[in-house]
């Protein structure tokens, strides 16, 4: 009797549990799931459910020149961060993996740091001094700083890559006469390719995805989306967010996709 | 006639080889090193500068005692306040999540796992953007807390604390599961099924060898919630509607409204040492806890 009585408590304590994490789970989910509907509601006003179902709202989208423009600094931005947090983080990694001097753990420290301070100290500081490079407003000045906050994430996505990778067989190639950069294209970055891959989703995502700094830093004509819709999201809601939110959460979804992938295969190749 | 020895020789170009290694590894470093010195220390450091100086340029600490006025002083507490909530509710919410991750059914284990992933790469702005929606006065979060009977008038949901909350801790929530979960994953099952070889209930073995084991990941989750939400910007000013006061967007005010760059600035700098003695004081007390066991 006691033993069905302990069986009891366990399932009813399971049950608990699993109402629980359903429920989070759909906490979870819910923001993201609504966007679409919303974006295909032609109501003026912000309701869910929408009342009816149109595709209006996405013809008055790319009708909209402010809009595209944003749109297009902000893929222009995040394309160009996520060819240079690669290409630097990818470089930081190597050398932080190889070497173990005083200079590699400053340079490990102070690549990681912007993780912790908030970003609105860093955005006043840039404004700050962008202001005396001529960089606000500018794409360059968003690369770059979209570059810091994306650095940390290539860093450790490619850390963990070379860790799982032989370097002898980089050794190896120098030995046989390969220079250092060549065996490092040749041998090396080959095999942690999806390491790579996946560190790139990372570095779009981030910029793509950034409002602090853009929102002191770009203006005008270089406004990105966040900042749009930031400014929108604060006065008076522009209804063709929705639309943008749904663009945005498609390319995010791809970009998570594309990643999965990445590392799934990087893990694969490490066994 | 070369006189030195063949070994010297190998010996020098060994050395050389090595040498011209060291540089190879400090120049692939380097350029992150020059992005992060312009983008990240040299703007923290003129800001640092430029809170010990008053609007005249004369050196002051008055940027500093200014911080003790009741409505700085409020700012503060209403920031800590809000960060103590939330991550609060973060553990209590991703606890089980992360539980269940590890114990649950492979299919829903991984179905937990994806959603959390979809929510964590979802814009922070279309999520924020999302609750707006749903927490508005006629929004599905009232219709659903009207149909149930738990209200007769649709509550305020959204442009105060409540909203801040919510809003804030659908967006921690990942970084709190994330931490404890590979921490959760590394407890070997070994020890629990020691417990019940001993007789330990489930319960028991749960509250006695997996929660302790579990700490670790659970103040490392704690603490990045934390620390992320003091500084948090976006998503309390959009879902505080004003009505919140963090000490960001009292910074981001002094700047954008005022132009009161050494105010703005020492703010950033209370902000940052806050969240450096709060990092500092984890790691003391793990470290210190691991010493003791």
């Amino acid at each position: 009797m006691s033993r069905f009585r302990q069986t009891l408590t366990e399932v009813v304590r399971a049950s608990w549990l699993y109402v629980l994490v359903l429920m989070t789970m759909l906490f979870l989910v819910l923001p993201t799931l609504i966007v679409i509907p919303m974006s295909l509601s032609d109501a003026r006003y912000l309701s869910f459910p929408p009342k009816s179902f149109s595709i209006e709202p996405f013809f008055s989208y790319f009708a909209s020149l402010e809009w595209r423009t944003a749109t297009k600094v902000s893929l222009i931005t995040a394309t160009l961060t996520m060819l240079l947090a690669t290409t630097l983080g990818t470089a930081a990694a190597y050398s932080l993996h190889v070497t173990q001097s005083r200079f590699s753990g400053v340079l490990r420290g102070l690549m990681m740091a912007p993780m912790i301070v908030p970003t609105i100290f860093i955005a006043i500081g840039l404004f700050f001094v962008y202001a005396r490079f001529d960089l606000n407003n500018t794409i360059p000045g968003l690369v770059l700083a979209h570059t810091l906050l994306a650095l940390p994430y290539v860093v450790i996505n490619v850390s963990a890559g070379l860790r799982s990778y032989d370097m002898t067989q980089e050794q190896a190639a120098c030995i046989l006469g390969a220079s250092r950069l060549r065996a490092f294209f040749d041998v090396t970055l080959p095999q942690i390719r999806f390491s790579v891959i996946a560190a790139a989703m990372f570095a779009f995502a981030i910029s793509l995805d950034e409002a602090v700094i853009s929102l002191f830093i770009s203006g005008g004509d270089s406004s990105t989306l966040t900042k749009r819709m930031f400014s929108s999201l604060r006065s008076e809601i522009d209804p063709l967010i929705a639309v943008v939110a749904t663009l945005m959460t498609l390319l995010s979804i791809i970009m998570l996709c594309i990643s999965i992938m990445a590392q799934r295969k990087a893990k694969r190749n490490a066994v | 006639m070369n006189r030195t020895e063949p070994g010297a020789r190998n010996a020098r170009e060994l050395l050389k080889a090595e040498r011209r290694n060291r540089w190879y590894l400090f120049g692939s470093g380097l350029p992150a090193l020059l992005l992060v010195l312009l983008t990240f220390v040299l703007p923290i450091g003129w800001l640092f500068w430029l809170s010990l100086f008053d609007a005249n340029g004369q050196l002051t600490v008055e940027n500093y005692t200014r911080l003790l006025e009741p409505i700085y002083v409020l700012t503060f507490v209403q920031t800590f306040k809000i960060s103590i909530i939330v991550t609060v509710a973060c553990v209590l919410i991703g606890y089980p999540y992360a539980y269940f991750m590890i114990k649950g059914p492979r299919w829903l284990a991984n179905l937990a796992m994806g959603l959390l992933l979809v929510s964590l790469w979802t814009s922070l702005l279309v999520r924020t953007y999302a609750w707006l929606i749903i927490l508005q006065r006629r929004g599905m979060a009232n219709d659903l807390l009207m149909s149930l009977g738990l209200t007769d008038v649709p509550l305020s949901l959204v442009h105060n604390l409540t909203g801040t909350v919510v809003g804030m801790v659908h967006i921690m929530l990942p970084f709190m599961i994330l931490p404890l979960f590979a921490s959760m994953k590394s407890i070997d099952p070994i020890y629990n099924q020691a417990a019940a070889a001993f007789g330990a209930s489930p319960s028991r073995a749960f509250r006695d060898v997996f929660l302790p084991l579990s700490l670790p990941g659970l103040a490392a989750g704690a603490t990045l919630v934390f620390v992320i939400t003091l500084g948090f910007y976006v998503t309390p000013a959009l879902l505080g509607g004003g009505k919140v006061q963090m000490i960001s967007m009292r910074i981001e005010s002094d700047v954008s409204m005022y132009a009161n760059w050494g105010a703005a600035s020492s703010l950033g700098v209370v902000l940052l040492v806050a969240t450096l003695l709060m990092l500092f004081i984890v790691k003391k007390s793990a470290g210190l806890g691991r010493r003791s066991e």
